[in-house]
């Protein structure tokens, strides 16, 4: 939205008189750079025709787009030669107009109140601190100091999260899509967590995790299938195997270090896929499997209106109507209690010489060997334990879905898995589930978007990138205090890592 | 005590024929010397003799191309160094070090630094993380112990203060006491100190000098005393606080003993200071040099 290059020269607010052809020429140039960009992205449009594929032009938008970047780089230029205030005015009757009146698409709208909303904020700022913008450093110091207060309120917030979570699905808005996303958001973030042991943890870049998820939701697809076993007995079954898979793939890989062992789990990653797609016999191919059994009340009761022989209906147990909206009920606080386990495990276990053995391998190798740590067996651990966790997530997935085939288990998969690791800062779990509500949650909020999703989307992560490199919330407290009652980041305030 | 008086007449580190090649590169060359418990051993030598190189060869970064290493403890127990993987070296031999670049956990806190560098004991006492997990007692009797233990060397090291900070974010001299105390934490038997004045000032120099002396005088666990191997190039401190000194110059021991008499030996001081090069050079390589580039009144410094 900004041109950094031009906005250092101008940090000292003047009084000299408003340097119009400067501002416009300003403008025009951004204007000019958003031309060239939305051209080719905004501009143009792949169609289906009946006749192949055709390409239809779009100029409204392009007009639209150039014509915001112009009045929006113009709004900045003026705030900081001491229009600031009219700017606000403009700026916010910009958003109230996005907010009230009936808009040609959402996509204006949005532009509209996000754009006038920043630029009002940029306004107010200068008006409250006579600054035009605040300088890199202070923004980051300021950032982390945000970051922190928010990790510290962990305390208060997570329970107030998992109750909430919890009670989601008794209130009267749990219709069945809200379910449906919160079953999709808590995958997300317990694969997050999951990968958060391996990446965050142990600090092995692991570009391959959606195998283990794969390996999990074929074990138990293939079980069932084969063998007839329930969910129940396939659960921990799947787990363990994903955990096999884990060790097999870590004995020879762990010795390779940084960018070498991240080609090389991104290379397993394809593998478990491929051979998921060419051994036909086994496991259906591209077709995938389908009609993999639903979870049963942990083997007491179906959520069927007319259970199977020997099995009581859910509904008739307890006495309820029938709804079909009880299995994803029940799927929901499934999919929640596993992830919790995840998170326990991991908060448990940073506190124990495991876990701290991990951190200090992310830390420095060469120091952890010469302290006698055992280094292959450690990473192993955090491999296999990632894996694990990975399997569930993926059993809970074949029986969530009924279907799987081998493109839900994409590199993509898993480039999203460690994008929300990485953007809510490495071994945060807090982060983790903010990451997964920003990369999951808003594409799934921005539907009506449409086209212009994945746009936002890519923007929303270029901005965090730009923001906040080491993730959202990437400050990490010590697992052990000497001096208790005083906090340590009170000490070396601004100097966090 | 006779355990202790006998482990004082036994040596603790025997290094036997050691060489070490990289190539066509021959580090050390057949080096032989003996560290004792309760000394301070020093290894000195000009840049490039093949201090460090030796360190990593007992330390187990290394495997020797020839030459056995013998730590014996002294309950009679031996280790062959250079048939040990790296980490067993420090787990099961008892020897500890540091490093010349200084290697800490910077991002973790320093007291966490000191109860990783006990992550040997306490990952048996957790029995996996089995144990921890579940919060057995036994598991938070060891942290406790190895709490107190942390506590005892940040005391030692003066860095009681600064216990719940960022390890990066000390202060090099402090970055520098915090490595030996957390060396120090896994309760070795020999101490390998690779420069550990580099960098520091007079006063912090003397400082150290002061914790390595007590450092030597510390008893194991077991009751026994404890050896120091040291790397330095600060002399004021060499010859101090050494007992022993050894030294080593391109790749291969030129002198050995007390601090007195490697001052005053003559190969010592030639190492150090130079000397006039076609005195060493073989004769048919001096008659194929032409005069001028053997110019006696430039002496060479060697090793830089």
């Amino acid at each position: 939205m900004t041109m950094p290059s031009h906005t250092a020269s101008a940090a000292v607010p003047t009084n000299r008189a408003v340097d119009w052809p400067g501002t416009l020429r300003d403008a025009g140039l951004a204007a000019f750079v958003a031309l060239l960009l939305t051209l080719p992205l905004v501009g143009l449009r792949t169609i289906d025709r009946p006749t192949g594929l055709g390409i239809e032009a779009r100029p409204d938008e392009v007009i639209a787009s150039i014509v915001l970047v112009f009045l929006g780089r113009l709004g900045l230029g003026l705030i900081r030669q001491n229009l600031a205030l009219p700017v606000l005015v403009l700026a916010l009757a910009c958003a109230g107009v996005g907010l009230v009146l009936p808009m040609p698409t959402q996509v204006l709208r949005l532009v509209l109140v996000a754009g006038g909303g920043i630029i009002a904020l940029r306004a107010a700022i200068t008006l409250t601190t006579g600054r035009s913008k605040l300088s890199q450093a202070e923004r980051d110091r300021r950032m982390d100091r945000v970051a922190v207060q928010v990790q510290h309120a962990t305390r208060y917030i997570a329970p107030v999260a998992i109750i909430g979570a919890a009670i989601l699905p008794l209130t009267p808005i749990a219709d069945r899509q809200i379910l449906d996303i919160g079953i999709l958001l808590l995958t997300y973030i317990m694969l997050g967590w999951g990968l958060n042991i391996v990446v965050g943890l142990a600090g092995l870049l692991d570009l391959g995790y959606v195998a283990f998820y794969a390996v999990g939701a074929y074990s138990y697809a293939l079980l069932a299938h084969y063998f007839g076993l329930s969910f129940w007995v396939c659960l921990p079954l799947a787990g363990l195997l994903a955990a096999l898979s884990g060790v097999l793939l870590g004995f020879p890989v762990l010795r390779l270090r940084g960018d070498y062992f991240a080609i090389v789990t991104l290379g397993f990653g394809e593998i478990i896929r491929i051979i998921l797609v060419n051994w036909y016999q086994f496991t259906g191919g591209p077709n995938g499997i389908s009609g993999i059994p639903r979870p049963s009340f942990f083997g007491i009761a179906d959520f069927t209106r007319t259970p199977s022989e020997g099995m009581a209906a859910f509904h008739e147990l307890f006495g309820l109507e029938f709804s079909s909206l009880h299995r994803i009920v029940f799927l929901y606080y499934l999919i929640l209690a596993l992830a919790l386990v995840v998170n326990l495990f991991t908060l448990r276990v940073r506190k124990l010489p495991l876990g701290r053995a991990w951190e200090a391998l992310r830390e420095d190798e060469i120091a952890s060997a010469s302290l006698g740590i055992n280094r292959t067996n450690m990473k192993l651990a955090a491999f296999a334990i990632a894996a694990m966790f990975g399997g569930f997530a993926g059993s809970f997935f074949a029986t969530r879905q009924g279907f799987i085939s081998p493109e839900s288990f994409t590199f993509i998969e898993s480039a999203i898995i460690l994008a929300i690791v990485v953007l809510g800062g490495m071994g945060s779990q807090i982060g983790v589930v903010v990451a997964t509500l920003l990369v999951i949650g808003l594409p799934e909020a921005f539907r009506e978007l449409a086209d212009y999703r994945m746009l936002a989307f890519g923007m929303g992560m270029v901005v965090i990138m730009l923001w906040r490199p080491r993730g959202l919330l990437a400050h990490r407290d010590p697992t052990i205090l000497l001096h208790g009652g005083r906090k340590p980041q009170a000490q070396n305030a601004g100097a966090a890592r | 005590m006779s355990a202790a008086m006998t482990s004082t007449d036994t040596p603790l580190l025997t290094v036997e024929h050691l060489t070490m090649r990289f190539g066509g590169l021959v580090a050390n060359n057949d080096v032989s010397f003996e560290a004792r418990a309760g000394e301070i051993t020093a290894l000195i030598g000009p840049n490039g003799a093949g201090k460090t190189t030796l360190f990593n060869c007992v330390t187990g970064f290394y495997t020797p191309t020839v030459g056995r290493l013998t730590l014996r403890h002294a309950d009679g127990r031996e280790f062959l160094l250079e048939r040990m993987a790296g980490y067993r070296i420090a787990q099961q031999a008892g020897v500890a070090r540091t490093f010349q670049n200084i290697r800490l956990f910077g991002g973790m806190s320093v007291l966490e630094n000191l109860i990783v560098a006990q992550h040997n004991k306490l990952m048996d006492a957790s029995g996996f993380a089995i144990a921890g997990l579940l919060g057995l007692p036994g598991y938070r009797a060891a942290e406790r112990e190895a709490l107190e233990l942390a506590k005892y060397w940040l005391e030692r090291v003066r860095l009681t203060e600064f216990a719940d900070w960022e390890a990066g974010n000390l202060p090099y001299g402090a970055q520098r006491r915090l490595e030996i105390a957390r060396a120090m934490c896994t309760e070795p038997v020999l101490l390998c100190l690779d420069e550990p004045a580099a960098g520091l000032n007079p006063r912090e120099s003397a400082e150290l000098a002061e914790i390595l002396t007590f450092i030597r005088d510390t008893r194991t666990p077991g009751g026994h005393r404890m050896g120091v191997l040291l790397i330095e190039h600060d002399m004021s401190v060499v010859m101090r606080i050494s007992d022993h000194v050894v030294v080593l110059d391109y790749g291969r021991k030129i002198a050995d003993g007390d601090p007195s008499s490697v001052r005053n030996d003559p190969a010592v001081i030639r190492a150090y200071l130079g000397e006039d090069e076609d005195s060493e050079l073989p004769p048919e390589v001096a008659a194929d040099l032409p005069a001028a580039a053997v110019d006696p009144a430039a002496p060479v410094q060697k090793g830089a």
